[in-house]
């Protein structure tokens, strides 16, 4: 039974936190909000979220002073920053302020929602697995090597960690951002569907003379690779 | 703040008025120096008179004694102008002469009298002695006592003279002075009043004003000058910031309305599967905006020079080889082979995200306008040619004609004007941004020598090795 993520927004412009809350039910998940800084710092150390979402530029304490300071005390949840600074060194200012994920404004709410269910499963995610599963698909870590059903599947390096992601997030979306994101390491957007022909080679390598399909697309979102037998249970 | 006040507060009236308290001290110095100099210059001048008409005097009497003595003083002191003679007993009381009194007790010692003295005249109405006069005394060997002596008045006079012309000269200099103050002081600030009026009105928004110039070449005029052309310089970038903006507001309003008639035409419909498909179109239009806003933000970002505190060694090799591996399935799903030949190892100064976003953008239209090309091939060349590295991307698609080469670097602009391509129409203003942060170069041409494909050169400084 997967119980309901829980998330904290601080977002001092009401109307955008509204409608923040609103998709976020929506998607299951709950979110409580804190207009300025100061409550922010204060609901975020009293209560137990999944995952913060914390705008940049907030009133009486600004979004980066927030994080430093819950991470002073000792509160690790995972945090997302919203900017809508103009600056390229945002993303690392914010990330070393403590933050977890960077997504400038404006965004697509599908972004932003695959980003925040990434974070807050995290916890639960295994980094020291060694071994990642999804139905008869397996990818072993250490060994560097994917097999289906028994049978190796050959894959070139880059293809490797594009699945060694997919799996590390399976029953999530992740969108082409976070991909390249985490498999390129490049902060940028794609622009056209680069990284769309990297997933179709992936997925035909897995999915050829398999059954059942589990790589996915999820329209106007990205991609999530699941068991749908899993999933019922 | 009073009108002579703000005068006052002029560099040239400040100035002045140093000068003039300075000018005023020497002259001050000078009157009293030059009266007192003449003064003394005329009192031994009488000195010598006086000796000489007491040697004539003793002279006259040794050789015609006290009655032509008496005669020759009786003459002389008829002259006009005549010196002072007193002829006095042996007591000192006076028995002829032109002084009608004198200071007590001046006649006892023979020779100089030792200061200036005071005397009255017979033509003096009032019994004081009120005139001054300098004098021998001589004592005859009868014991008679002869004064001759000489008025001072006329070194007096002079000397007063003098002085008062000084004082006037200097007045009429202060006066000049003032005058000439608060005329240029005036100037001045007229001018610069008509400087800061003319600024009101450019602060006011009219960019077409200009500060006003004299034509005299002066400090004013060369101030105006260089912040006329500052001038220009701002309206000319406001100018192409605004048909920015217009380009900004025409592209954006398209797919806007687009996405608004889809919106519309969603919600008209009845069928429920048609809505779906619809909204899954306007989120692929929101997200096309949205690219669009992020690729112009990038590229004001860029231009800013944020990202500038970004910069470090990067291995230039390593990104070229990142985006030939991002984007070779890309080519191949198109038909088009990518071929790389990169120098390894070559490490510049720049941003890695930032240049692989160029980089890609590059690969990104190369692929997408040689699509279908004779020639599949697109090459990649990246080497260290003296002091920069050239990285070019070179591609067989129908190219850019010259005259428009500088033209799709502009924001917004695309040669394909129906846009059947995808794009945003700024990747080339970015990967200008980018070239222009790194204090590279971006240039563009023909891949063949009938003009055909395009070869991206993006120049590099080598920096470091």
């Amino acid at each position: 039974m997967v119980t309901r993520m829980k998330i904290l927004i601080v977002e001092d412009d009401l109307e955008a936190a509204a409608y923040l809350a609103k998709a976020f039910r929506e998607a299951g998940i709950v979110s409580d909000h804190a207009s300025d800084g100061e409550s922010g710092l204060f609901m975020a150390s009293e209560n137990a979220y999944d995952v913060l979402v914390v705008d940049r530029m907030l009133p009486r304490r600004d979004g980066l002073s927030l994080i430093t300071e819950l991470r002073r005390r000792g509160v690790h949840t995972p945090v997302l920053i919203l900017s809508a600074l103009g600056q390229v060194d945002d993303r690392v200012t914010g990330l070393r302020a403590g933050g977890d994920d960077y997504l400038p404004k404006p965004y697509a709410f599908s972004e932003l929602l695959a980003r925040v269910e990434v974070l807050g499963r995290r916890k639960g995610t295994l980094d020291q697995d060694m071994v990642y599963r999804v139905g008869d698909l397996e990818l072993d870590r250490l060994a560097h090597s994917v097999r289906r059903q028994g049978k190796e599947i050959p894959l070139q390096p880059r293809e490797f960690r594009l699945l060694e992601y997919l799996m590390k997030n399976a029953g999530q979306v992740v969108t082409r951002t976070m991909l390249l994101e985490n498999v390129w390491d490049y902060h940028f957007d794609p622009q056209t569907n680069v990284i769309d022909v990297h997933v179709s080679r992936l997925r035909s390598k897995i999915e050829k003379d398999f059954e059942p399909p589990l790589l996915r697309t999820v329209r106007g979102a990205g991609y999530m690779i699941k068991d749908d037998r899993t999933a019922e249970i | 703040m009073s009108k002579f006040g703000v005068l006052f507060r002029t560099t040239a009236v400040r100035l002045s008025a140093l000068y003039l308290v300075l000018f005023s001290l020497c002259a001050v110095f000078l009157v009293f120096y030059v009266t007192g100099m003449s003064e003394r210059l005329l009192q031994q001048q009488t000195r010598e008179a006086i000796s000489v008409e007491a040697t004539q005097i003793e002279d006259i009497y040794e050789r015609a004694g006290v009655s032509g003595l008496l005669r020759s003083l009786e003459r002389r002191a008829r002259q006009p102008g005549a010196n002072l003679y007193v002829i006095a007993g042996p007591s000192g009381e006076i028995l002829a002469g032109n002084v009608a009194g004198l200071e007590p007790g001046l006649l006892d010692d023979e020779g100089w009298t030792s200061e200036p003295f005071h005397y009255r005249r017979f033509t003096d109405e009032n019994r004081a002695d009120n005139h001054v006069a300098l004098a021998q005394v001589l004592v005859l060997d009868n014991g008679l006592r002869i004064l001759v002596g000489r008025d001072l008045q006329e070194p007096e006079k002079f000397r007063v003279l003098v002085r008062q012309a000084l004082v006037v000269a200097l007045g009429i200099m202060g006066l000049g002075a003032l005058v000439i103050w608060f005329g240029i002081g005036r100037n001045a600030l007229r001018r610069i009043d008509r400087m800061s009026e003319a600024s009101t009105k450019i602060m006011a928004g009219d960019l077409s004003q200009r500060l006003p110039m004299s034509g005299s070449g002066d400090e004013f005029d060369r101030l105006s000058e260089s912040l006329n052309a500052m001038l220009g310089r701002i309206e000319k970038l406001n100018e192409g910031l605004k048909q920015v903006s217009d380009n900004i507001a025409h592209d954006l309003k398209t797919p806007l309305t687009r996405l608004r008639n889809k919106a519309e035409a969603a919600l008209a419909s009845k069928e429920g599967g048609n809505q779906n498909g619809a909204l899954e179109e306007i989120i692929g239009e929101s997200d096309q905006l949205i690219r669009t806003f992020n690729a112009l933000l990038m590229i004001s970002r860029v231009e800013a020079g944020s990202a500038v505190a970004e910069m470090s060694d990067v291995d230039l090799s390593g990104i070229v080889g990142d985006c030939v591996e991002l984007y070779e399935p890309l080519a191949e799903e198109s038909a088009l082979r990518l071929e790389a030949d990169v120098q390894p190892g070559v490490v510049i100064s720049g941003n890695r995200e930032l240049i692989g976003q160029a980089l890609g953008n590059l690969i990104d239209n190369a692929i997408k306008y040689a699509e279908g090309a004779e020639n599949p091939r697109i090459r990649l060349e990246m080497k260290k040619s003296g002091v920069n590295v050239v990285l070019a991307v070179a591609d067989h698609g129908p190219g850019i004609p010259e005259n428009m080469r500088r033209e799709v670097v502009k924001r917004f602009v695309r040669l394909d004007e129906s846009r059947t391509k995808p794009g945003t129409g700024l990747g080339l203003s970015l990967v200008e941004a980018v070239m222009e942060m790194h204090h590279g170069s971006l240039d563009l041409w023909a891949t063949e020598p009938d003009g055909n494909g395009l070869t991206v050169r993006m120049v590099f400084p080598a920096g470091a090795t």
